[in-house]
């Protein structure tokens, strides 16, 4: 009897023990994760710094130093390009591990082993998208060239030693709560981190919602809604620029397009708004007669940020800026002679093709008049307590076809935007050599060479914006542009057809670019390239000129311009959207048809200085007022059609802008689900009751909770969503299509100002911190600045022994 | 005494071997030393409550406990870091306890009849 107690007490002893040490769905092994002596506790970082550490490892030529100033931004001082590379990466892997990891398992499809069937779908859509095929694409042309071979090697082998002389411990808490150990980082994750980028910036598609818009609605009425040229425009490259070089012949439209053209067909999303900001300044609009540059590129906002600021110095480059964790180099920064910066350009490089089979096994298809075999892909994913699922992918001489048929195509938000059995034609598949663009510019001297830099940037496309001590300044849409005939890839393509093959590439150095303008300034918001002086296609739409229509109008304004001016203009709340159609809105509404409360807001709307600031309640007004009136206009003619199951492409904003402003009487004005018939100031007189309701509603009768900071809610989340880990809900100023480009959870990821002079002096802040552990002080340390609207002086090290009283601690890395 | 055995065994191991070491001392040292089945839970979890919460707190006070209030906010435990510290003590406790408590059922079980009682 008194056995069978003690046996009794050790089995639940045991079962107690094996509880803790499980993993139940998403809870972490609970005894694994408290325990103080392996468990989070230990990522709790000291408030305490050594002033000093050496850490001996293998695989580095000789000694190397990194200075690390009070934001705990590292200053590398390596002997070679080698050993600077394999420094970074080591840094890189000590600060943002998990980041390196769970970045590169999302875009490879390989999160599914660690969370399991839940992530089965987007792990089958990124490989069906061909990510890892697109990445081995790009390695294989990157492994071509030694220098770029040595900085990618040299920077896995640096994220490797760290690695490797981890102790499990000393893991990041997001591996211990999803109990699994970080493995090698190797070139291939590289170009997978470049490859996510393309998916972000250059990946999204409307082709498939216009081309059901086409057969819905008809060629004319589409062409009407969908112009190639927005109601108002403020090209990038300005307009007086010359083209002295002979183009490439465009080549001729394809029968299937013109018949499209044609209205023969009979009748079934991309985001508006992501972009960034950058500009420059000429020395004759500056204070002390050298230019100034900025940028401010908008992503997704996470802890830890997409962004990790570094300075790299070896013999023949001493750059700052940041980098993308995961990969080598500086992407946008500044060295003593020049500096660069980017935001997204937005060509048309993803297109679907339309793929006629010869019969169910889909081994051939039809193309160029006669049948072709395709290929096959075997993607094994594998499945955390399952076992693994093989998916086979088609590739056609096109690209995969992602979703062969229907019932293959998964209910995700993402996969709508994809046709079934047609395959993706898409740049991010064509090998490419980024990283050399990066390794040039960071070593850069002068406007020779970053012309010699952008040749070898493929995507995505970027306007790369540049100034230099010498006080030249230049801005180039740049990125590997296909030859199209106008609108080809504006709808979906015909495979068999080779008039709708992509006809090669426009060559490089006739990619559109500025230099030196009379005009002293250069920007770009994601506005359309060009004018139709530029002799080649880039897309039918860009994004809408508000931001660089503000941005243009200040800096036009501006004399003896200094980094200040530049501050305020990136912290800009204007609203160029209320400018242009608030006016039409305001006329339309019949004040005596209002109550009390009504008129009385009304009032605050009509006063509105058109400043999206935190504490402005005509913004919220207006913002919500707007959104009632594009839906009232739009709703019910674009709702999915649930008996047709069809997805459309939703008019923009700023041909609802052309609609409001130039016509007082249209049919989309009519709700054709009402029997009476509505016009303009119908809609207008709704729509602004419908947004005080709606504001009522929500916040209660008018006080602070109607301030747009507050009605926005902007917050920054954990990268894994993880809660607690982020900032909580704050109250900013800014919006999308506002050049302070706060929304959500969207805004800028990194602001950035390089003064030139005698001395070159760079201002920067990203919201975040170096770390991305959340049990360090260096996690969210940046964010309270950024969200003020301040920039921190950037640090610039002219040697290892330069700047010591900003220096909080030294590590050396040197050989075992 | 078995509670001082076990707080410095645990002290000395936890180092260098994964977190359960702690049962395994527990049980040891109570199939050792116990005197009954209540001294041998209540002191090894006392002793491993003790241990971790020192363990805890040696890393999170020098931390501003900044990580453990994130964490008591992602469990949630509504961002106390105190109640995390507690709720890591007792999970230490219970297992130690649970261990400590088969040591002595097993050293009663095992004991050899003590002839002077009959």
């Amino acid at each position: 009897m008194k056995l069978f107690k003690a046996c009794l007490s050790a089995f639940f002893t045991l079962l107690l023990i094996w509880a803790l040490q499980h993993k139940f769905g998403d809870v972490p092994p609970i005894g694994e994760f408290l325990n103080p002596v392996t468990g989070f506790w230990q990522n709790a970082e000291s408030k305490n710094v050594d002033a000093k550490r050496d850490v001996k490892i293998e695989g580095l030529t000789g000694a190397t130093t990194i200075r690390y100033d009070e934001h705990m931004v590292p200053h590398i001082f390596a002997a070679n390009d080698h050993d600077l590379y394999f420094a970074q990466g080591y840094v890189t892997a000590q600060d943002r591990l998990f980041q390196l990891d769970i970045q590169t398992r999302s875009a490879s499809g390989r999160l599914s082993e660690i969370v399991g069937p839940k992530a089965l779908e987007l792990d089958r859509y990124h490989r069906r998208m061909g990510m890892v095929f697109g990445a081995e694409n790009t390695l294989r042309e990157c492994m071509k060239d030694p220098k770029v071979k040595e900085m990618l090697e040299a920077y896995c082998a640096g994220v490797n030693a760290y690695i490797h002389n981890l102790p499990s411990k000393y893991y990041p808490i997001e591996f211990k709560l999803l109990d699994y150990a970080p493995e090698d980082y190797t070139p291939l994750d590289c170009a997978l981190v470049l490859k996510l980028m393309s998916e972000t910036l250059a990946g999204g598609s409307d082709d498939f919602q216009l081309t059901n818009t086409l057969k819905y609605f008809g060629s004319k009425v589409t062409n009407d809604l969908f112009p190639d040229h927005y109601f108002k425009d403020d090209p990038i490259i300005p307009s007086d620029t010359k083209w002295d070089f002979k183009p490439l012949a465009i080549p001729k439209p394809s029968k299937g397009f013109v018949d499209e053209m044609a209205d023969t067909i009979k009748t079934k999303q991309k985001v508006e708004g992501i972009g960034s900001n950058n500009w420059v300044v000429a020395g004759s609009r500056s204070a002390n007669g050298y230019p100034i540059l900025a940028n401010d590129p908008h992503l997704n906002l996470t802890f830890p940020s997409i962004w990790y600021q570094i300075q790299l110095a070896a013999p023949g480059v001493n750059v700052s800026g940041v980098s993308i964790p995961g990969t080598p180099a500086i992407i946008i920064g500044y060295n003593q002679k020049i500096a660069w910066g980017v935001t997204n350009v937005d060509a048309d490089v993803l297109d679907w093709y339309q793929i006629r089979f010869k019969d169910l096994s889909k081994n051939e298809y039809w193309y160029n008049n006669k049948w072709v075999p395709d290929t096959r892909r075997i993607e094994e994913i594998k499945v955390l307590g399952q076992k693994p699922v093989f998916d086979t992918v088609i590739y056609t001489h096109i690209g995969p076809v992602v979703y062969a048929s229907g019932n293959a195509k998964p209910k995700m938000s993402r996969a709508n935007n994809v046709p079934v059995g047609h395959a993706l034609r898409w740049i991010a598949h064509d090998p490419s050599i980024e990283f050399k663009t990066f390794y040039l510019l960071n070593r850069g001297a002068n406007y020779a060479d970053y012309r010699e830099a952008l040749k070898y940037y493929t995507a995505p496309a970027q306007n790369f914006i540049f100034a230099s001590n010498d006080k030249d300044i230049a801005l180039t849409p740049n990125g590997k542009f296909p030859l199209k005939y106008k609108d080809q890839g504006k709808f979906i393509l015909d495979g068999s057809d080779t008039a709708d093959a992509w006809h090669g590439f426009i060559p490089p150095e006739q990619n559109p670019t500025a230099k030196n303008p009379a005009q002293g300034f250069l920007s770009s918001a994601n506005q359309e390239s060009t004018d139709d002086q530029y002799p080649y296609y880039i897309n039918w739409h860009f994004g809408s000129y508000t931001r660089a229509k503000r941005i243009n109008d200040r800096l036009r304004n501006m004399h003896h311009a200094t980094v200040d001016s530049m501050r305020v203009l990136q912290n800009d709340n204007y609203s160029i959207l209320a400018q242009d159609v608030l006016p039409t809105m305001l006329a339309g509404i019949d004040p005596s048809k209002l109550n009390t409360y009504q008129k009385a807001m009304y009032g605050v709307i009509s006063k509105w200085d058109r400043q999206y600031n935190a504490n402005s309640i005509g913004a919220s007004i207006f913002d919500q007022w707007w959104t009632s009136v594009y839906h009232a206009i739009w709703d019910d003619d674009f709702t999915v059609k649930k008996e047709l199951n069809i997805q459309l492409k939703w008019p923009s904003t700023y041909r609802t802008v052309e609609l409001l402003v130039t016509q007082a009487n249209s049919k989309w004005y009519d709700d054709s689900r009402t029997s009476q018939i509505e016009d303009r100031a119908g809609i207008i007189n709704r729509a602004f009751n419908a947004a005080i309701d709606s504001l009522t509603k929500h916040y209660g009768r008018v006080s602070e909770a109607w301030e747009w900071g507050a009605v926005k809610g902007s917050e920054i989340s954990h990268l894994a969503n993880i809660p607690g880990m982020g900032t909580g809900v704050f109250s900013a100023g800014g919006n999308s299509g506002i050049v302070n480009a706060l929304s959500e959870g969207h805004g800028p990821s990194w602001r950035m100002i390089v003064q030139f002079g005698p001395e070159v002096k760079g201002y920067g802040i990203f919201p975040g911190g170096e770390s991305g552990n959340p049990g360090s002080y260096h996690y969210d340390d940046l964010f309270k600045t950024w969200k003020d609207g301040q920039l921190n002086a950037l640090l610039f090290l002219q040697s290892a022994t330069d700047g010591a009283q900003h220096i909080k601690t030294t590590l050396t890395l040197s050989n075992k | 005494m078995l509670f001082f055995i076990i707080l410095i065994a645990s002290l000395i191991v936890s180092f260098v071997l994964p977190w359960w070491i702690v049962a395994i001392i527990s049980f040891l040292a109570a199939l050792w030393i116990a005197k009954g089945s209540a001294n041998g839970f209540w002191s090894a979890f006392a002793a491993i409550f003790i241990v971790w919460v020192v363990q805890a707190l040696f890393k999170s006070v020098p931390n501003d406990h900044i990580l453990a209030i994130r964490v008591a906010h992602m469990l949630p435990l509504g961002g106390s870091w105190i109640l995390l510290t507690l709720i890591t003590g007792l999970i230490g406790g219970l297992v130690a306890g649970m261990a400590g408590l088969t040591g002595a059922l097993f050293k009663k079980a095992l004991a050899k009849p003590n002839p002077q009682s009959k």
